[in-house]
C-alpha cells in the first residue's frame, strides 16, 4: 500500500531553481522534518520547472496550494515550525505582485498562475518527472493505448487534424497534414523524429517540457509512431541539457519496464523503439533536413526541399520530424478529443503555446497561454509588467528569427496569423520584452552576430550578406555609420530572404527589419547625431561627472575596475577616457546621478 | 590514447554515423579533442582527419584546448543580453586575456560563451565549473575570478 501523507512539499527542480539553490533547501527540509518526527506526515518531493523562475527557490505546498518563493536553507527551521507545526502560513516567503502590496498565499490566485492556461505543461511542478507512476495516475498514457488498441493510424490521422494542432517549432505547419504525407509515402522503415534542438537563444520551452513531463512527449511520438507506421524514434536533444538527457534515458527505461516502449506494445502488437540523440550545438541543426544529417554523422548543413522528408528524410527514408512541444499536445488531443482541443485558442491557431517570458518584466519564467491572447496581456497581467515603472518599449517574439513587436502594437494576438503579419515571426516560444533600456539597433546586431556566426556556409547570401549587414551595424553602433546604410540594410534584407537556402538565411533579416520599420528614429539618431538613448553602444558613450551633482564620495572610483578614475578625498571625481571601458560600473554607483 | 580506446570498444563496427557520439565521449572524458586522439579516431573510421576537423569545428560544443581548472562559462542568450551580459564577458577577456574557446597558458582559467542556460531568471548568469551566478556585473564577475585566482594562490604556499 502507498502512503498517504498529510502536506505535500513540491520544491522545484527546474535549472532556474536549481541554480539559486532549491536542492539546498530541499535536502535542509528533508533533514528538519525528520527531526521533528515529521517524516511519515509530510513528503518532499522534487518536480520539474514550475514556470515562476525569478522567485526561486520554489515550494508550493498542497493540499493548501500555499505558494513559497525566494528560500534559503537558513529559513527552514522557522517554516517547518511555522507551518508544518503550527499551521501558520509564513507571510514572509509569499509572493507580492508590488513591493508592499498585500501578499498572495494561495498559487491559483497569483496572477502569473491565474492568466496562464496548461495543456502541454499540465503536469510541470505537479509530478516527479523521475517516476512514470506518477505520469500514469494523471492519466498518462492513455491517449496511447487508445490510438494503439482502438485506432487505426487513419483515424489517428483524421483526429489530429480535426484538432487543427500546429507545429510549435517555428512554422506552424498542420500535424495532421505531416503525419499524412509520411503515412501515405512508399519506403521503409520510416522514422519519427523529436527535435529538441531549441537553437533559440533565449529560450527554454523544451527544456522544461524533457524535464518537468519527459513521458508526455514519449507518449505523443508513439502515437505518432502508429499513424505513419513507424517503429524507431529518435529524439534529438542538445548536449547542453544534461537534466534533459537524464530525465529522458529514465523515462525510456521505465516506460520499456512498463512495456509502453519495445516489442507488442500492450498487447497490441505494434513495436517501438526510441533512442536519444544527442546534438552537438548548432543552430542550424533544428532545421529538419540539417538535422536529419547530423543524426547521419555529417556536418549539419540543410538541403533543398523537395523532397520533403515526409518522402526523404533520415538515410532518404520517410520520416516526421515535430518539436518536443507539439509532440507534448498530442496525448491529451486523442484522450480528450480533438473538439476539445479545438475549443482551445482562435479558429485557425488552436490550443495553448509555450513562452520562455524573460528580459524587463517582473515575472519572468515559463509561461502557457491560449493562442490569440494579446502580448500586452501576457507582459502586464502574467508577467506582472516592467519592473521600475519603466515603460513597456518592445517585445521580441521568435528569437533570431523573429521581430520586436512595438508597444504600439502590443495588443496584437499571438497567433500563426496576427504575428507574421507584424514582421515578426511566432517561432519557438522566446519572448523577450524590452524597456527604454534596451537600444533597437543593439539587438538587432546582436541577433544578426547570431545568424551570421551560425550561418553553415553553404549558399552565399546568407553567410556573405548576414556579414555584409552585420558590418554596417556594427559601423552604426561605433558612431561611423553613413546616410545611406539604412537603405543598404534594406537592400540587402531583401535579397537574403528571398534568395537563402534554408530557414535560418531567410529569416535571418527579421529583427533588421522590423527595427527598421517600428524604431527607424534610433537608427538615425545613432548615425546622425552618434546618440545611443539606451546607453548600449559601447563606442557612443563617453562618460563625464558632473561637478555640481558630485558629492565626492568616492564610490565611483571605488567601482571602477579599469583605474579610469582620478579621485582625491573631497575632490571631484574625474573620468579618463582613454582608460576608461565604458562597462558603466561607475555610472550604476552614483548615488546621486553625477555621472552620465 | 587510453580514453579513445575505451570510447571505440564500446561503438564496434562504428560507421560514419556514429563519429559525432564518439567525438562527444572522447571530449567528455579527456576534456577536450587533441589532436593525437582525432588522428586515432580517423583510423579506426578510416576517415581522414581533415573530415573529422571538417564535421567537429562545425558544432559549437567541441573544443580543441584542454580545460581549465576553471571553466567560466558566459551566457550570451537574448535575456542575458538584454541585462548586459556583453560587458561581462569583454571584462573576462581582457582580465583573462583569452577568447573564447581558449585557455589561460596557467591552465587557470578556460572561457566558454553559450547561449541560453535557462536561468534567464537570474541574468545575467555567469556559470563556474557548474555553480551558477546570478545577476552578475563586470565587478562582481572580476571579484569572483580575483577569488578563484587567490584560492590557487593559497593552494600553491599550503
Ligand atoms: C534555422 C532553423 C532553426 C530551427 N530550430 C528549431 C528548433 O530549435 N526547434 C524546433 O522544434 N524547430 C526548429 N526549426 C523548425 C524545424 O525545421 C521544423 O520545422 C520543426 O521542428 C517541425 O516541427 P513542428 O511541425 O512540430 O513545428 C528550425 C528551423 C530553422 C530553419
Ligand atoms: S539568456 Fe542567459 S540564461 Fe537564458
Amino acid at each position: 500500500m502507498t502512503q498517504t501523507y498529510r502536506t505535500h512539499l513540491l520544491i522545484c527542480a527546474g535549472t532556474g531553481c536549481v541554480a539559486s539553490g532549491s536542492m539546498r533547501v530541499k535536502e535542509a527540509l528533508e533533514q528538519e522534518i525528520r527531526r521533528r518526527g515529521l517524516e511519515s506526515e509530510v513528503q518532499v518531493t522534487a518536480t520539474g520547472c514550475n514556470g515562476f523562475c525569478a522567485a526561486g527557490p520554489l515550494l508550493v505546498a498542497y493540499p493548501d496550494g500555499i505558494f513559497y518563493q525566494r528560500l534559503t536553507p537558513a529559513d527552514v527551521p522557522f517554516l517547518v515550525e511555522e507551518y508544518l507545526i503550527k499551521g501558520r502560513v509564513v507571510k514572509k516567503h509569499l509572493f507580492e505582485p508590488k513591493k508592499g502590496a498585500e501578499a498572495i498565499p494561495k498559487l491559483a490566485d497569483i496572477g502569473f498562475f491565474k492568466n496562464q492556461l496548461l495543456v502541454a505543461l499540465r503536469n510541470r511542478g505537479l509530478i516527479d518527472p523521475e517516476k512514470i507512476d506518477e505520469y500514469i495516475a494523471r492519466d498518462g498514457y492513455l491517449g496511447a493505448a487508445k490510438a494503439l488498441t482502438e485506432m487505426t493510424p487513419a483515424q489517428i490521422v483524421e483526429e489530429i487534424k480535426a484538432s487543427g494542432l500546429r507545429g510549435r517549432g517555428g512554422a506552424g505547419f498542420p500535424t495532421g497534414l505531416k503525419w499524412q504525407f509520411a503515412a501515405a509515402a512508399e519506403g521503409s522503415p520510416k522514422y519519427i523524429l523529436c527535435n529538441g534542438d531549441e537553437g533559440d537563444p533565449g529560450a527554454f520551452m523544451d527544456r522544461s517540457i524533457l524535464e518537468a513531463d519527459p513521458h508526455a512527449v514519449l507518449e505523443g511520438m508513439i502515437i505518432g509512431a502508429k499513424a505513419i507506421g513507424a517503429h524507431h524514434g529518435y529524439i534529438y536533444v542538445r548536449a547542453e541539457y544534461p537534466l534533459a538527457i537524464e530525465r529522458l534515458n529514465i523515462a525510456v527505461a521505465q516506460a520499456k519496464e512498463y512495456g509502453l516502449l519495445g516489442e507488442d506494445i500492450l498487447g497490441s502488437g505494434f513495436d517501438m523503439e526510441i533512442e536519444l540523440y544527442h546534438g552537438a550545438g548548432a543552430f542550424v541543426c533544428g532545421e529538419e533536413t540539417a538535422l536529419m544529417r547530423s543524426i547521419e554523422g555529417r556536418r549539419g548543413m540543410p538541403r533543398p526541399r523537395p523532397p520533403f522528408p515526409a518522402h526523404k528524410g533520415l538515410w532518404d527514408k520517410p520520416s516526421v520530424l515535430n518539436n518536443v512541444e507539439t509532440y507534448a499536445n498530442v496525448p491529451q488531443i486523442i484522450h480528450r478529443g480533438a473538439k476539445w482541443f479545438y475549443s482551445i485558442g482562435t479558429e485557425r491557431s488552436a490550443g495553448t503555446k509555450v513562452f520562455a517570458l524573460t528580459g524587463q518584466v517582473r515575472n519572468i519564467g515559463l509561461i502557457e497561454v491560449p493562442m490569440g491572447t494579446p502580448l500586452r496581456k501576457i507582459v502586464f497581467d502574467v508577467g506582472g509588467g516592467i519592473p521600475g515603472n519603466k515603460k513597456l518599449k518592445a517585445v521580441q517574439v521568435g528569437g533570431p528569427s523573429g521581430g520586436c513587436i512595438p508597444d504600439a502594437l502590443a495588443d496584437t494576438p499571438v497567433d500563426f496569423e496576427s504575428i507574421p503579419a507584424t514582421g515578426a515571426i511566432m517561432g519557438s516560444g522566446g519572448m523577450v520584452v524590452m524597456d527604454s533600456s534596451t537600444c533597437m539597433v543593439d539587438i538587432a546586431k546582436f541577433f544578426l552576430e547570431f545568424t551570421a556566426e551560425e550561418s553553415c556556409g553553404k549558399c552565399t547570401p546568407c553567410r556573405e550578406g548576414t556579414l555584409q549587414m552585420l558590418e554596417i551595424l556594427d559601423r552604426i553602433c561605433n558612431g561611423r555609420g553613413r546616410d545611406e546604410d539604412t537603405a543598404s540594410l534594406e537592400r540587402l534584407a531583401v535579397v537574403i530572404g528571398q534568395s537563402s537556402l534554408c530557414g535560418l538565411g531567410q529569416t535571418a533579416p527579421n529583427p533588421v527589419l522590423t527595427t527598421l520599420r517600428y524604431f527607424r528614429h534610433e537608427y538615425e539618431e545613432h548615425i546622425r547625431l552618434g546618440l545611443c538613448r539606451a546607453k548600449a553602444c559601447k563606442a557612443l558613450l563617453k562618460f563625464t561627472v558632473s561637478p555640481e551633482l558630485c558629492k565626492r564620495c568616492g564610490l565611483c572610483f571605488k567601482a571602477c575596475p579599469s583605474e579610469a578614475i582620478r579621485w582625491e578625498k573631497k575632490e571631484v571625481a574625474e573620468i579618463l577616457l582613454d582608460k576608461c571601458t565604458r562597462c558603466m560600473s561607475c555610472y550604476r554607483a552614483c548615488p546621486f546621478d553625477a555621472i552620465d | 590514447m587510453r580514453s579513445v580506446d575505451t570510447v571505440l570498444k564500446e561503438h564496434p563496427n562504428a560507421g560514419r554515423d556514429s563519429l559525432i557520439p564518439i567525438l562527444q565521449e572522447v571530449q567528455e572524458t579527456e576534456g577536450y579533442l587533441s589532436p593525437e586522439a582525432i588522428a586515432e579516431i580517423g583510423r579506426r573510421l578510416n576517415l581522414p582527419a581533415s573530415k573529422i576537423y571538417g564535421v567537429a569545428t562545425f558544432y559549437n560544443m567541441f573544443r580543441f584546448q584542454p580545460k581549465g581548472k576553471y571553466h567560466v562559462m558566459v551566457c550570451r542568450g537574448t535575456a542575458c543580453h538584454v541585462k548586459g551580459s556583453r560587458k561581462s564577458l569583454d571584462m573576462v577577456i581582457r582580465v583573462l586575456k583569452i577568447e573564447p574557446g581558449q585557455t589561460t597558458r596557467d591552465r587557470l582559467f578556460s572561457l566558454e560563451v553559450v547561449a541560453c542556460m535557462g536561468a534567464c531568471g537570474l541574468a545575467p548568469v555567469v556559470n563556474i565549473n557548474g555553480q551558477f551566478y546570478a545577476k552578475i556585473t563586470p565587478m562582481k564577475l572580476q571579484r569572483i575570478i580575483e577569488e578563484c585566482r587567490a584560492k590557487e594562490r593559497i593552494h600553491e604556499s599550503a
